[in-house]
């Protein structure tokens, strides 16, 4: 039997109400992100400066959303959705499921959805806080912004349910997204920016999908257009770690 | 009519078998139950009969829509901790073409439906499942250990339960190790050990097959090593300064006539149980 519309609708509510129940994945990917843009660039005048690189914007119109984007859709990506997953794998609720009509590959549709929502929300809550408080100009070019957080979400979410796949039970998925999430952050730029980066270390960022990601939003702000190198690496993530995610998963 | 009938179901995983040979088959309405000890291949049997594992031999043919009209309870098996009990039965209500009112189950089940998965004992836990196993108003539950770690009053409650859901015509496929749940419940059994079916009977035929076992339980102060040699006694043991002889429906004269009379206390006698059948059949 196909899956109904009521059906999707009365598990998307209750996993969005379970979802809702736990502050802290709302406060890591929503509420750090914003908190940090708006702390940091009220702190660092360096943010401030109007930088020629930057196309005579500053590091408050693109490094620094950029990289709090990228904080929340990495937090989804590669904690909180896998986390879920392997949970309710290890509870044998998607093997509960797979015994009734509908399927469990439903509930991770409704969880990637959620995740998904979740990290648009933070990056439409940053964009109008930016601009109320920081008078940060939205993106220049809006199909191309959404374009580069588009590819960058799927690559994202991709390796998110990689790590799911690849891992037996929750504790293992939890420590191999935290194993990967930090390097990801620091290959996106968010301690050294990809300018400032020694070469031989943007070389290698540049392959991994944050790095790509992070270096396409930041240009996609500064300058309304990205690389097509960057897309290009992002897609390729994207598509082998599905297909390897794929192969892998187990509902049980 | 048979509503399940599994025929040399066979089923291993990697090198191990763990079904080498079942069969059996399941008349509407009855409880039949699966006994056998842990490891005896139980769960893997009926998870095939449920579609959750593909044998790797012999034919299962079951008389309903796998996945509408066949309500599981697994042995292992947790919700989400934060989802409440109502919200668990709504879901799953949802995802039946012809539910049960969810109000309805709560009362049946006396569970509170504002009461957070996490926060369940063991056998609230159990009713949640059974409740989960039967809100798509099934024609056949499949129920796997389910008062494994209860104490003796949820048990019995649970035991209540299922006798309830057989009376609204649900056929109830049943796995135990507990021999008294098979005596309270069960209409048939089929026996499993190592794989095979030893034997399909009534809980009252298992029983009877023993040929009338006797058990006779009593203090004494005299050794008690003599009775063994007795052609009436099958076996003495003692534990704790209780002496425990079985035998046949004249052992007990045997024991009276073999001991001084004097020497004897707290005797008592107890035809054989269905633990006893159980025994007997396994051979240990
Ligand atoms: N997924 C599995 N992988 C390997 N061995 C298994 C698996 N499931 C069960 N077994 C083995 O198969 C045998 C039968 O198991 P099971 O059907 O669970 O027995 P029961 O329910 O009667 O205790 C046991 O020896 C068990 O260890
Ligand atoms: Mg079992």
């Amino acid at each position: 039997m196909a899956i109904t519309v009521p059906q999707v609708r009365r598990l998307t509510s209750v996993e969005t109400k379970l979802y809702l129940r736990e502050p802290a994945a709302i406060f890591f990917a929503i509420g750090l992100p914003i908190g940090l843009f708006l702390i940091l660039g009220g702190t660092i005048p360096d943010f401030m400066k109007a930088d020629p690189a930057l196309g005579g914007l500053r590091p408050i119109d693109t490094h620094l959303p950029a990289m709090m984007i990228i904080l929340s859709v990495l937090t989804c990506a590669f904690s909180l959705l896998p986390t879920v997953l392997v949970t309710y794998r290890e509870r044998g609720i998607l093997r509960r499921m797979s015994t009734t009509p509908v399927s469990p590959i439903t509930v991770l549709g409704v969880q990637l959805v959620l995740n998904v929502a979740t990290t648009l929300l933070a990056t439409a809550l940053m964009l109008v806080t930016g601009k109320l408080v920081y008078d940060v100009p939205l993106p220049q070019a809006p199909l191309a912004f959404a374009g580069v957080l588009l590819i960058g979400m799927v690559s994202s979410f991709a390796v998110g349910l990689l790590l799911a796949a690849l891992s037996r039970n929750s504790r293992v998925v939890q420590g191999l997204g935290l194993a990967v999430f930090f390097p990801s952050l620091f290959f996106a730029g968010m301690w050294v920016p990809r300018e400032l980066m020694p070469e031989v270390l943007r070389n290698v960022a540049d392959f991994t999908p944050s790095g790509a990601f992070g270096a396409a939003i930041v240009e996609v702000l500064a300058t309304g257009g990205a690389q097509w190198l960057h897309i290009g690496v992002m897609a390729a993530w994207g598509v082998v770690a599905a297909v390897v995610a794929v192969r892998f998963f187990r509902w049980s | 009519m048979a509503i399940i009938t599994v025929q040399n179901l066979r089923k291993q995983y990697g090198d191990k078998i763990a079904v080498k040979d079942v069969s059996f088959s399941v008349e509407a309405g009855e409880i039949y139950g699966i006994v056998g000890r842990n490891g005896a291949g139980k769960t893997t049997t009926v998870e095939c009969v449920a579609g959750l594992r593909s044998p790797d031999g012999g034919t299962i043919h079951v008389d309903a829509d796998l996945k509408q009209q066949v309500g599981v309870q697994l042995q292992e098996s947790m919700m989400p901790d934060k989802l409440r009990v109502g919200e668990a039965l709504d879901l799953y209500a949802s995802f039946y073409a012809n539910p049960v009112p969810v109000q309805e189950l709560l009362d049946e089940v006396g569970l509170d439906p504002k009461a957070a998965f996490a926060k369940l004992s063991g056998g609230q836990r159990q009713r949640l499942s059974i409740a989960l196993a039967l809100v798509g108003n099934p024609k056949i539950a499949i129920l796997d250990e389910l008062t494994t770690g209860l104490d003796p009053q949820a048990r019995r409650e649970t035991w209540d339960l299922i006798t309830r859901i057989r009376d609204r015509g649900v056929t109830v496929l049943l796995v135990t190790h507990f021999m008294e749940e098979v005596e309270r419940l069960c209409d048939r059994v089929a026996v499993i050990s190592n794989g095979t079916v030893l034997t399909v009977d009534t809980p009252e035929g298992l029983i009877s097959r023993t040929g009338g076992l006797q058990r006779v339980t009593f203090r004494t102060t005299v050794p008690v090593d003599g009775l063994k040699n007795l052609p009436e006694v099958h076996s003495v043991t003692v534990e704790a300064g209780q002496v425990v002889v079985t035998g046949d429906q004249n052992v007990l004269r045997a024991i009276v006539t073999a001991l001084p009379d004097t020497a004897v206390s707290n005797l008592k006698t107890e035809t054989s149980t269905m633990d006893d059948a159980f025994l007997a059949l396994t051979g240990e």
